[in-house]
């Protein structure tokens, strides 16, 4: 198992165990991780499950891709470090990623 | 598509049914309505049929619908359509349905933001997550200048003459009203938060031409916050590479796509339970009777969020709206298989 940790915007933190395989996304929603939406389920087609990689993780995370790029423009607030988590894979390589929660989702 | 539109002035469009929501569960609802000779009506906001299916995930594969091991969401909506198609429902699409209410004869009487009225005996919401509506931005006190400052469409040009405009967004809806806008504003101010456009590659081309011919602002950034006064927009603050900087503004539209919202649907006197709409598991039956809420929308002891539970509950609410729509007429169960009544229906005997 993978542990992610997600960080809130009031600084809290929940550390989540992940199967490699699913999508950050997922894990989150098991976990009931407070500010991932994921409105659309996974599809790509909704942009509200925005996260900010921590600093230091952002190789291992990748680059978001172009339709990922593309939805990104429908969320708040999008920095360099902005991915959408249905869109990263959990590896073993992503052991420990700590991932940032935005203020809001929309 | 056959929409036939009654005459200016004509009184509302009377049938049986009326299925609020063109998904997969309202498209099956057509079928299942249909084999019971119930006539239908289907309305949604969307300018195309397929609800979520077509609208988020078109290219996406559903591996749950029975006998179809794998089906992206437009096939299944193509699907559907020939499918339905021996009954001849009547769309309107890019509509929604604000008001409903009863009538004394127990019929109800709906009307559309377009002014369209429906007369009918039946109403079938399957509306799925609510309609899709434009996001609104997450900007503190942002509903004080909607209607006013802020537009998440354009109803007349004219209202945007001699005004300093800011249109938000890299899509064609953004691009789109920059080129239309932009002869009429006072000053245009195009934002998006990276130098790359989503919309069609001419629409960008001609964008570039009017930001290098100076009669457009391009600025690459995101809004963090609005002032004004009394529902009057007066700046927005923009976040750059470069800094903040405030910019002077009047109209604001902001095209950062659509999100799924109950909509008027709470105001018509169903009950509710957190944007769900309870119903039985016999009929399908809100707390209103006559009106049917089926698919994502609907919530009961066990309801899963599935394509086939949805189908299901179509075919189950179609026996009780029959006998609303008919209720002297002897209710005979048959099969599509074997019943030639029902192969005349669909056009196959």
């Amino acid at each position: 198992m993978v542990k992610i940790t997600f960080i809130q915007p009031d600084g809290t933190a929940q550390t989540v165990t992940a199967e490699e395989g699913l999508t950050v996304m997922e894990a989150a929603k098991m976990a009931d991780v407070p500010g991932i939406d994921a409105e659309c389920g996974g599809a790509c087609a909704c942009a509200t499950c925005h996260v900010y990689v921590d600093a230091g993780w952002r190789e291992k995370t990748g680059a978001p891709s172009d339709m990922e790029e593309d939805m990104l423009d429908f969320a708040f607030d999008v920095r360099e470090e902005s991915r959408l988590c249905c869109q990263i894979k959990v590896t073993a390589a992503l052991d420990g990623l700590v991932l940032r929660v935005p203020a809001k989702q929309f | 598509m056959n929409a036939v539109e009654p005459a200016a002035g004509a009184g509302p469009i009377e049938t049986d049914v009326v299925i609020i929501g063109a998904g997969p569960c309202g498209l099956f609802a057509v079928f299942e309505l249909g084999l019971l000779d119930l006539k239908c009506h289907v309305v949604d906001i969307l300018g195309k049929p397929g609800g979520q299916c077509s609208e988020l995930y078109p290219e996406k594969p559903i591996y749950d619908v029975p006998a179809l091991p794998i089906v992206t969401g437009q096939e299944l909506t193509d699907r559907l359509l020939e499918q339905i198609k021996p009954f001849n429902p009547v769309f309107h699409f890019g509509e929604r349905i604000d008001a409903l209410a009863r009538e004394p004869g127990g019929r109800f009487l709906m009307t559309t933001d377009a002014g369209k009225q429906f007369l009918a005996k039946v109403v079938v919401i399957a509306a799925g997550g609510g309609s899709f509506t434009p996001k609104r931005p997450p900007l503190d006190g942002i509903e004080a200048y909607e209607g006013t400052s802020v537009f998440y469409s354009v109803r007349r040009m004219e209202d945007f003459r001699g005004k300093d405009v800011l249109v938000v967004g890299g899509g064609d809806s953004a691009l789109d009203w920059t080129l239309n806008l932009q002869p009429l504003a006072r000053s245009l101010t195009l934002l998006h938060r990276r130098d790359d456009f989503r919309g069609a590659p001419h629409s960008v081309n001609e964008m570039r031409r009017l930001v290098d011919e100076g009669k457009v602002r391009l600025m690459i950034g995101q809004m963090t916050g609005l002032d004004g006064d009394a529902g009057t927009l007066q700046t927005v603050t923009v976040k750059t590479s470069a800094g903040e900087e405030k910019i002077a503004v009047d109209a604001m539209l902001p095209f950062f796509g659509l999100t799924m919202k109950l909509g008027p649907i709470a105001d018509w006197g169903i009950n509710l339970n957190e944007n769900l709409i309870p119903v039985d598991t016999e009929k399908f039956e809100t707390s209103e009777k006559g009106i049917f809420a089926i698919g994502d929308i609907n919530t009961y002891p066990g309801k899963l969020k599935l394509i086939l539970s949805g189908f299901h509950e179509a075919a189950l609410m179609a026996q009780a709206a029959q006998k609303i729509v008919y209720p002297d007429k002897k209710v005979v169960f048959q099969y599509t298989t074997s019943s030639s009544s029902l192969q005349k229906k669909l056009g196959v005997k």
